[in-house]
C-alpha cells in the first residue's frame, strides 16, 4: 500500500482511537451525509467492540458527532451529547447481535427534519478507514472518500450499460464499481466511486431511468 | 520518485545530492502530493502547531480520561522536572513529561496528531518540542525533522508495520521512538547515516515490545510507554551521534521487526487478552470500567 507523508504524520484527530473514535465520527458521517439533512432522530446499533468497549473510547459520542456532520478533528466531538441537544437530535443506543460482521461495527437508523430516513451499517477497520457495508439494508461496500453513487435496480441484462452510458454523457468517469445481488433476477445494488462529482440533475435522471429504484448519491466531502 | 522501502538509500540518496534526508524527501512528497515545496512546508508545520497545542494541553493538572484510568501524570512529572532535582536531568525528564501530557490529551478525548498512530502520539512531540526548548532548535528545522520522521514511518509502515494489532506496540511506540531518533539527529546537525544508525538502534531496542492494553483502552500502559519511547529514542540518537554505528543494518532491523510482529501471539496484539491487561489488576479495572 504506498503511504504519503500525511498518512504517517497525520491525521489530526480526537482521541484516543483511530478505530474506535476517529473511524466512529466517519461511521456517523457518512450516515449524515446519505441522510441529506439534518437528523432529528438517531437510533444507534452498537456491536462487537465498538459496543464492550465503545465507551471507554468516546465511540458513542464520535458517532453522534458524524451524524451531526462533524469530521474528525471537531473539538466539539467530546461534548457532541450537548450540541446535539441543542441541534434537536434525538438519540438512543442499543447492543446489537449481528453474525458476521467486522468487530467494529455500528448500524445507525436515521430520520431526517423532513421525514427522510436511512438505514446505514459501517465498520471501522483500522487506522481510521472505514467500510460501509450495508445500506438500507442492502450489502454494499465503500468508504464515503470517493464520491459514490449507489444505485438499487432490477436485477435484468442491460442494467450496467445503461447506468454507465449515462454517466459517460456527463462525463463522469468510474473509479471503482461493484454489483451485488442477493437472488438471480430480483434486486440487486450497484455501488460506483466516482472521480468527479455530479449534480442533482443528473442523479434525478438515473432515478427516472426504467427499473431503477432508490439511488443514494453521498459527495466525499 | 522515492520508494520508502529502504532507510539506508534514504540516506544514500541524500548523501548523493549533499543535502539531509529531510530536503530529499520535502522535493519528493511536494512532487507526488501535486504541491510546492512551500505549501507540503507549511501542512507540516500545521502538524507541528497541533502537536504544539496537544502538549500545552496535555500538562493540565486536570486532565482525565473518559475512564478515569489516566490523566494528570504529565503535570506531575513537569512539576518534578522543574524542581531541578532528578535522575535524568533536565532534556530527560521535560521530554518525558511532554510525552505523557500528549498521550494523556489523547486518553482525555484532546485533538492530537497520530504520528504515527494515536497510540503512540507522544513520542515525536516530545522530541522535537524538548530540542527547541532546551537546546534553542529554531521551528524551520523542527518542521524538516518532522519531514525525516514522516519518511522513516513511510519505510517502517511499506517493510514492517505501524500497527498494534499486526505488530505488537514495536509497531506503534518503536516506530514512533525511530521516528523520534531519526529526527532529533538531524536537528542537532548528525549525518544522514547517523539518522539511519538511530532508527535501527531505537528499533532494535523495542524489538518484541507486546500492545496488552487494560480494558482494550489506549491508556495502560500506552501512556507511560509513550515515556519509554521518547527515551528509547533519546538514547539512539546519542548513541548514534557519538559515531556508534548499529552492527545490523537498519533496514535488516526493519525486516526483522515485521517477522518478530508476525510471531507474536495475536493475545498481545491489541486484542487485550494477555500481558498487562489480563493481570489481576487489569482483569479488575476492565470490570470496574465496563462491568462484568
Amino acid at each position: 500500500m504506498p503511504f504519503n507523508i500525511f498518512d504517517i504524520i497525520g491525521p489530526v484527530m480526537i482521541g484516543p482511537s483511530s478505530s474506535h473514535t476517529a473511524g466512529a465520527v466517519r461511521i456517523g458521517r457518512v450516515g449524515w451525509k446519505i441522510l441529506g439533512e439534518k437528523a432529528v432522530k438517531a437510533e444507534i446499533g452498537l456491536f462487537g467492540s465498538f459496543a464492550m468497549t465503545g465507551k471507554g473510547h468516546g465511540t458513542d459520542r464520535a458517532l453522534v458527532a458524524g451524524i451531526l456532520g462533524m469530521t474528525t478533528d471537531d473539538e466539539r466531538i467530546p461534548r457532541s451529547f450537548e450540541v446535539a441537544k441543542e441541534a434537536g437530535l434525538d438519540f438512543t443506543f442499543s447492543e446489537v447481535k449481528l453474525s458476521q460482521a467486522h468487530p467494529n461495527t455500528a448500524i445507525l437508523q436515521l430520520t431526517g427534519v423532513s421525514g427522510a430516513q436511512c438505514i446505514v451499517q459501517g465498520a471501522s477497520v483500522g487506522g481510521g478507514n472505514i467500510v460501509i457495508t450495508k445500506l438500507n439494508g442492502m450489502e454494499s461496500a465503500f468508504t464515503g472518500e470517493q464520491d459514490t453513487l449507489i444505485i438499487a435496480h432490477k436485477d435484468m441484462p442491460g442494467m450496467i450499460a445503461m447506468i454507465t452510458a449515462e454517466l459517460a454523457e456527463h462525463g463522469i468517469n468510474i473509479g471503482s464499481f461493484r454489483l451485488s445481488r442477493p437472488q438471480k433476477g430480483l434486486q440487486a445494488v450497484m455501488t460506483i466511486e466516482l472521480d468527479t462529482g455530479i449534480d442533482e440533475a443528473t442523479v434525478s435522471k438515473l432515478r427516472g431511468l426504467h427499473d431503477v429504484g432508490n439511488v443514494v448519491y453521498m459527495a466525499a466531502h | 520518485m522515492i520508494n520508502y522501502n529502504s532507510i539506508s538509500q534514504l540516506a544514500k540518496t541524500a548523501n548523493e545530492q549533499k543535502v539531509t534526508i529531510s530536503q530529499v524527501v520535502l522535493n519528493d512528497q511536494a512532487k507526488e502530493l501535486g504541491l510546492s515545496e512551500e505549501q507540503l512546508f507549511k501542512q507540516m508545520e500545521e502538524m507541528l502547531d497541533v502537536m504544539i497545542a496537544s502538549v500545552k494541553a496535555g500538562m493540565n493538572k486536570d486532565t482525565r480520561s473518559s475512564s478515569g484510568l489516566t490523566g494528570g501524570n504529565a503535570y506531575k512529572v513537569n512539576q518534578y522536572s522543574s524542581a531541578g532535582k532528578t535522575i535524568g536531568g533536565s532534556f530527560c525528564t521535560k521530554a518525558i513529561a511532554k510525552a505523557i501530557a500528549v498521550a494523556e490529551y489523547n486518553a482525555s478525548m484532546g485533538k492530537i496528531v497520530a504520528a504515527p498512530t494515536a497510540g503512540a502520539c507522544g513520542i515525536i512531540p516530545a522530541a522535537l518540542l524538548t530540542m527547541m526548548e532546551e537546546h534553542g532548535i529554531e521551528k524551520k528545522a523542527a518542521v524538516m525533522a518532522l519531514i525525516t520522521a514522516g519518511a522513516i514511518g513511510m519505510v517502517i509502515a511499506n517493510e514492517a508495520s505501524i500497527s498494534g494489532a499486526k505488530g505488537g506496540c514495536q509497531a506503534e511506540c518503536g516506530s514512533a521512538a525511530a521516528m523520534a531518533a531519526g529526527a532529533m539527529v538531524e536537528m542537532f546537525g548528525g549525518t544522514n547515516d547517523m539518522v539511519a544508525d538511530s532508527c535501527a538502534i531505537a528499533i532494535k531496542n523495542q524489538l518484541g515490545l507486546v500492545c496488552d492494553p487494560v480494558a482494550g483502552l489506549v491508556e495502560v500502559p500506552c501512556v507511560k510507554r509513550n515515556a519509554g519511547g521518547i527515551m528509547c529514542a533519546i538514547c539512539a540518537a546519542d548513541i548514534a551521534l557519538a559515531g556508534v554505528k548499529s552492527v545490523i543494518p537498519v533496514d535488516e532491523v526493519v525486516t526483522a521487526m515485521r517477522e518478530v510482529g508476525e510471531s507474536i501471539s495475536a493475545d498481545l496484539r491489541e486484542t487485550a487478552r494477555g500481558g498487562l491487561a489480563t493481570t489481576p489488576t487489569g482483569i479488575m479495572l476492565k470490570e470496574k470500567i465496563f462491568g462484568k
